[in-house]
């Protein structure tokens, strides 16, 4: 399986990432996130926009007490990557849609080969 | 290693490009071969906000005038110009709200016919309707006479500084409803300017559309064949709306309800047997509304025709001879049933696709030419033949594609 190089590991920061062009329509984004890797298409299962560009932010949650009373809303643990063409959030984690998680990007496997960072497609 | 190092893109905030955010885009245009024909964008946007100084040089009273450039002149505090509360960008989700600021445009030409035509060329666009954004919300003004005087000024703006200088952008002009002898007037002053096709109200009001004191603008507009159009907006400090707490709830209710309220007076006080030579145009409700509304105002009038007796015919059968504008499309998983309000609303003639770019629900021309059951002529049509014969506009291309992609490498 080919595998095309991303960055050197010494450059990529926590919460960085790259885009790599896998052909003249593919493209993949590459993420470095708490020590970890993760990349997956580039292309939104909404509208075919850069999903791997936008923010990358906090999962939103409602507070709702015990008795069932809503209290404000805070961010929890989850990370997500944003297309910043309309807003379809995706879990980092997994790549899967928020608003919908039968629907998710297609992932890729990241390999690190000495100080060099890969994608393999 | 199957891929050179120029070929990996760093991301950066610090700075933004249309033709970058929207390469993609691009590529849908190259793949589905859209330069081979007409593309007509019935709705965009620009933000008339960020020339304001230069628009409050052409309005008439000087009074007025030296207010609002004096109060253009001090960002941040209460504005003549009124808004409304709402986060569009998802609370910097949609980056290119932010973004924009940052974009570069060469001197010598306006910012926004640049920043326009990028977005067009990178969608495959031919034409687009150009509307104003704040001012979506200037039919909620309480003063009239600041609407009529602020529109005014934007319209001779508009004309002189962007129609004027660039064929590929037009506009239907704002009408300043909330004052009929001044929404008469503009139609007298601006109905033949170059690049305007219609003229349009904002449907977030609370003059009733069948009031007689239009009665001689639509003659008007019927007589000098220009479409009228009602652009959908919402109001959040509406006493039903107010009961909403959260964006989505007000955007999906509010965009539709004011185009229903006025659809309804408009079907029901007969005004399409009194101008049937108006055409009329729906914007920026999607088209389940119609789909509903047609159903709804149909049962209804069997039992109840007396309440509207000026009409020969069912409700419906106006509403599908109007037309309508596509965005924001609801594309629900079944097909099917997106296929049937196309044919409820005579889809392959009444029809106009629209982006709204850059709002924030912006929608591709792929989002019609994609569609598994409409045939190559209905595409064509809905994406801009239908617009051309319209507006009037020459289905002649005039779009150029960008010839490369527009990622620059690390």
């Amino acid at each position: 399986m080919p595998e095309l190089f991303v960055a050197k590991a010494v450059d990529l920061q926590d919460g960085d990432r790259r885009i790599v062009a896998a052909g003249p329509d593919r493209e993949i984004g590459v993420f470095f996130k708490d020590g970890a890797y993760y990349a997956y298409s580039n292309f939104c299962v909404h509208a075919g926009g850069p999903a791997c560009e936008g923010l990358m932010i906090r999962q939103v949650v409602d507070i709702v007490a015990p008795d069932r009373t809503y209290q404000g809303q805070t961010y929890g643990d989850e990370v997500h990557f944003v297309c910043p063409w309309h807003g379809y959030e995706y879990e980092l984690k997994t790549g899967a849609c928020v608003g919908d998680r039968r629907l998710r990007l297609e992932s890729f496997a990241v390999v690190c080969r000495g100080d060099d960072v890969f994608v393999i497609v | 290693m199957d891929v050179a190092r120029d070929d990996v893109r760093k991301l950066s905030f610090e700075e933004f490009s249309t033709d970058q955010l929207l390469d993609h885009a691009a590529l849908q245009a190259k793949q589905r071969h859209f330069a081979d024909f007409l593309i007509v964008d019935v709705d965009s946007h620009h933000y008339e906000s960020e020339s304001l100084r230069e628009v409050a040089k052409y309005i008439e009273s000087p009074v007025i005038r030296d207010m609002m450039v004096h109060q253009g002149a001090r960002a941040g505090r209460s504005a003549m110009i009124n808004s409304m509360v709402g986060y569009q960008d998802t609370g910097g989700r949609v980056t290119r709200h932010w973004l924009r600021t940052r974009e570069k445009t060469p001197p010598g030409t306006e910012r926004d016919i640049v920043l326009t035509k990028r977005w067009m060329d990178a969608m495959g666009v031919d034409y687009t309707c150009l509307f104003p954004t704040p001012m979506l919300f200037l039919g909620l003004h309480p003063q009239a006479e600041i609407e009529a005087a602020m529109c005014q000024a934007y319209n001779r703006w508009l004309c002189e500084r962007i129609l004027t200088a660039e064929p590929r952008l037009v506009s239907m002009l704002y009408l300043p409803f909330n004052d009929p002898e001044a929404a008469y007037r503009t139609v007298k002053e601006f109905g033949d300017r170059k690049g305007v096709v219609g003229f349009m109200v904002t449907s977030p009001r609370y003059k009733p559309v069948h009031d007689n004191v239009y009665m001689k603008t639509y003659a008007l507009l019927e007589e000098m064949g220009k479409p009228l159009a009602f652009h959908a907006a919402y109001n959040w400090n509406d006493p039903s709306l107010a009961l909403t707490n959260r964006f989505i709830s007000v955007h999906a209710l509010g965009f539709m309800w004011f185009n229903m309220v006025h659809m309804t007076n408009w079907v029901i006080n007969g005004l399409p047997e009194r101008f049937p030579g108006l055409k009329v145009v729906w914007i920026e409700s999607g088209l389940t509304w119609a789909y509903c509304l047609m159903q709804r105002l149909d049962h209804s009038y069997m039992m109840r025709s007396s309440d509207c007796p000026s009409l020969k015919r069912k409700p419906s059968e106006y509403m599908r001879e109007m037309y309508y504008s596509s965005q924001p499309m609801e594309v629900p998983e079944d097909l099917s049933i997106l296929e049937a309000t196309f044919k409820m609303i005579k889809a392959d003639t009444q029809l106009l696709w629209s982006s709204d770019y850059p709002h924030w629900d912006f929608d591709l021309p792929s989002v019609i030419y994609d569609l598994p059951f409409l045939g190559e002529k209905a595409k064509r049509n809905i994406l801009g033949g239908n617009a051309a014969r319209l507006y009037g506009l020459d289905p002649k291309v005039v779009k150029r594609l960008p010839d490369a992609p527009a990622r620059a490498a690390e």
